[in-house]
């Protein structure tokens, strides 16, 4: 089943206590097509993780509104059909390991199904189900979340999202703080959800060497304002736009950059990665 | 949370934020006893007029004060009513078995109406105008003598700013949590009582474990930076005593004096 | 050959005596006066323990530690202090000041500095991380990034000879990082500052003078980023390294050892 997610002016912002923040989104209008893998990227600030909690039902459009498939979401929708939304739009925090509270793995695991409404009886081949889906050995179902290392509780956050089945995953900078080895497999596994199973994706974060190499269309956010939505490809050759919303490179593109000024050869087309890079290289008879 | 307004801060540039935290702290503590030297219409009205120039002079709002009282008010007119049904003396206009009200209740109930309502303004104000870490600095201060019973001043400044420090973070890390678990599915403030304390399960022990991480990590910097209660520090902040803050003690003063007179003639 | 800021030898350190590893065990290395030394090595190494080790957190269980030439115990380790500083992980969890000046003047508060001199010094560290303009913020007004360099500025108050980084900038965007780590190696050939860093930054460790790497609690490796990319290839590495080893791989004309991103588009346009 295909999903469609659509932002229609969307303007929203937070209402703490008397205090009104100012807007943290503008008029945000995009289309996401199902079966992407989307990043959203822009400075601390720009709005990025409100835009994640207006598709899941957090945040509540002001004005204009959000269709997650058919069910359409404004300022006045009720609980039922926001807890409808969430169902289907799966949000991991950022730092989701700090969620956990349960005595065991599974049980935490269980939190979400049990929510919406699943069988008791069920949740137990679901658990184990989305523990082996984020790579992890089955025996730690029955471990305290509170025993695991750093990389094993984020995994486990991120299974307990799963376990709610939903249509689209929407993760909130899901490797910040991981090593490199740890965030290298985090990447791939999502990167396997959304080839295999046809998970949508959306992504918030900041590097920009795994948006390089996972995502396939990128939103921009600046100001509360989505200021562009294309494909990955489309923004990396758009240096000045780049520059404009101070976004960084890949560093492939940026040691590209660097050999161009100061070999005065232009490489025949825009490099992202290592391997772009060393095949328009050997193309020009550098090496 | 939201509804509390005793203890926030309300920043601004009026005469009284800019006193000196311990010119307001005494004249907040003075004011508690100058409102039992209120005895006839005088006095109630003075005390009125005064109260009514420290909320105007705050530039804060009438309404921010209207708050403050409004948690308290069932206290207030619960002991109002006491005053008024079983206090006896003067004309009796209504008589029930134990019940009457006289000339003296409804006297007295505006009395002890008026001590309440002014008291929580004035505090207020105090409060409103003045930055936590003020406080915590004037209380410092004014509790110095207490060193010498072995009161433990400085660290239980520490301990206050601290707390103070962190409670905003507290409330964002509890805001994430709920957000968290609402995504999966968590419906708060619905169902039984006893639902409802199930459903704060998944926020509080998270919450408990964070601050405890938390309080682990702070604990380690305040180490590191060469914290050591033992040994006497400098402090970085001085509270200046400016002409304004004494001419608010003479104002205290003043409204001393003059309700000594009132209650003389 | 130079002063040792750093001198660590045969260190052990075990959380718990029930358990059956080490954290650390038979750490050895030392660091040079006025170099940067940046610690790699995959979470679990050890890394974390060893800067609480260095800062006099936790004690060893075995082995000694030299700081500046004084051995570090839990008498010295005051007196090391007054000008050692470390900056954690995470930027909300340091911040003790109500305001941005407040928590400059924490360190120097603790030493009883005079008020005059205490507001100089704030002042003076302020600017340093260029955070001036923000001194009666409180930290809810503040970036992450703002944040770790106000942390930074509290260490930099106390004028002090050795910095340690435990992971600082992992939770910053890639753009406050570079301007951290712009400044600090500003500071480091200014002021003669030794600066050891925990990271997970390959970019960051090429940069450095050393690098030392961690693996089990073990030192697998301390040498010059140069030697260590050029023979360690199972470590994630720089980019100009991976450019390197893949041009190798595809049987292609490439330097014979290890170059900076600088060194190797320099090599290119030969």
């Amino acid at each position: 089943m295909a999903m469609r997610l659509r932002l229609d002016h969307v303007t929203a912002d937070y209402q703490i206590g008397p205090v009104r923040s100012p807007r943290v989104l503008r008029e945000v209008s995009m289309s996401l097509q199902p079966g992407t893998f989307t990043a959203v990227v822009g400075p601390t600030g720009a709005g990025k993780s409100s835009l994640l909690k207006v598709l899941n039902g957090l945040l509540l459009p002001q004005s204009g509104q959000a269709e997650i498939g058919d069910i359409t979401i404004d300022g006045k929708s009720s609980k039922r059909l926001l807890k409808a939304v969430r169902k289907r739009v799966g949000l991991v925090f950022q730092f989701p390991e700090s969620q956990l509270f349960a005595e065991t793995v599974e049980q935490d695991i269980s939190f979400g199904p049990l929510n919406f409404g699943a069988h008791p009886r069920n949740v137990h081949a679901l658990a184990e189900k989305v523990i082996a889906q984020v790579g992890l050995d089955e025996s730690i179902l029955y471990r305290s979340p509170f025993s695991l290392s750093g990389g094993q509780k984020r995994r486990v956050a991120i299974a307990g999202v799963l376990a709610l089945e939903p249509e689209v995953l929407a993760l909130d900078e899901p490797t910040a703080g991981l090593d490199p080895t740890g965030k290298e497999e985090l990447l791939s596994l999502l990167k396997q959800w959304n080839k295999q199973n046809g998970l949508t994706i959306l992504m918030v974060t900041h590097d920009m060497e795994s948006v390089a190499r996972y995502a396939d269309d990128v939103v921009v956010m600046e100001k509360g304002r989505a200021v562009f939505h294309d494909s990955m490809r489309k923004l990396f050759e758009d240096t000045e736009r780049l520059e404009k919303w101070q976004l960084d490179v890949p560093d492939a593109r940026r040691f590209q950059l660097e050999f161009e000024v100061r070999s005065g050869t232009r490489l025949p087309r825009v490099c992202l990665t290592e391997d772009e890079l060393a095949d328009a290289l050997i193309e020009v008879g550098r090496v | 949370m939201n509804k509390l307004i005793l203890g926030r801060y309300f920043p601004g540039d009026s005469l009284i934020h800019r006193l000196d935290p311990r010119a307001k702290l005494i004249s907040g503590i003075a004011f508690i006893f100058i409102s039992f030297l209120a005895k006839n219409s005088q006095g109630l009205f003075l005390l009125w007029l005064f109260t009514f120039f420290v909320m105007s002079t705050t530039r804060v709002g009438f309404r921010a004060f209207f708050r403050g009282v409004r948690p308290l008010i069932w206290l207030i007119l619960f002991t109002v009513f006491l005053q008024i049904l079983f206090t006896a003396g003067g004309t009796i206009y209504f008589n029930w078995g134990p019940i009457k009200i006289s000339e003296y209740g409804l006297a007295n109930a505006l009395f002890i109406f008026s001590r309440f309502v002014t008291i929580i303004v004035v505090t207020t104000a105090v409060t409103l105008t003045t930055k936590p870490m003020e406080l915590t600095d004037g209380l410092t201060f004014l509790m110095r003598p207490l060193r010498i019973l072995r009161v433990p001043v400085d660290e239980l400044s520490m301990m206050l700013s601290i707390a103070l420090r962190f409670i905003p973070n507290l409330l964002d890390e509890m805001q994430r949590i709920m957000d968290a678990q609402k995504a999966r599915g968590a419906v708060f403030g619905e169902g039984s009582l006893f639902h409802q304390m199930k459903a704060l399960v998944p926020i509080f022990l998270p919450l408990f474990s964070s601050s405890l991480n938390r309080g682990e990590e702070l604990a380690n910097v305040m180490d590191v930076r060469g914290y050591r209660s033992e040994l006497p520090r400098s402090s970085f902040r001085r509270l200046i005593w400016k002409i304004k803050d004494t001419v608010c003690m003479l104002v205290i003063l003043l409204l001393i004096a003059a309700f000594a007179v009132l209650n003389l003639i | 050959m130079k002063d040792l800021m750093i001198d660590v030898e045969n260190v052990t350190f075990r959380y718990d005596r029930r358990e059956q590893t080490d954290a650390l065990s038979s750490v050895s290395f030392k660091a040079e006066k006025g170099k940067w030394l940046s610690v790699i090595g995959n979470n679990g190494a050890g890394k974390s323990t060893l800067a609480a080790l260095l800062i006099g957190l936790i004690q060893p269980s075995q082995g000694t530690i030299r700081i500046n030439g004084v051995a570090l115990d839990e008498e010295s380790k005051w007196t090391i202090r007054r000008s050692a500083g470390i900056v954690f992980q995470n930027p909300d969890n340091q911040f003790i000041g109500a305001t941005v000046q407040d928590d400059v003047a924490f360190g120097l508060e603790n030493l009883n500095v005079p008020a005059d001199q205490m507001r100089l010094r704030v002042t003076e560290a302020l600017e340093t991380v260029g955070m001036l303009n923000y001194r009666t913020a409180d930290p809810t007004q503040l970036s992450g990034g703002q944040k770790q360099r106000v942390a930074i500025a509290g260490v930099l108050a106390l004028r002090p000879d050795l910095l340690i980084l435990d992971e600082a900038f992992v939770m910053l965007d890639p753009r406050s990082r570079r301007e951290l780590l712009a400044t600090l190696k500003r500071l480091k050939t200014e002021r003669d500052l030794t600066i050891l860093s925990i990271t997970h930054d390959m970019n960051e460790a090429a940069a450095s003078d050393r690098i030392l790497v961690l693996k089990q609690g073990h030192v697998a490796r301390s040498d010059t980023p140069a030697h260590i990319f050029s023979e360690e290839t199972e470590l994630a590495a720089p980019f100009s390294e991976r450019l390197r080893r893949l041009l190798l791989k595809k049987g292609r004309r490439a330097p014979e050892s290890y170059r900076t991103e600088s060194e190797m588009v320099q090599w290119l346009c030969d």
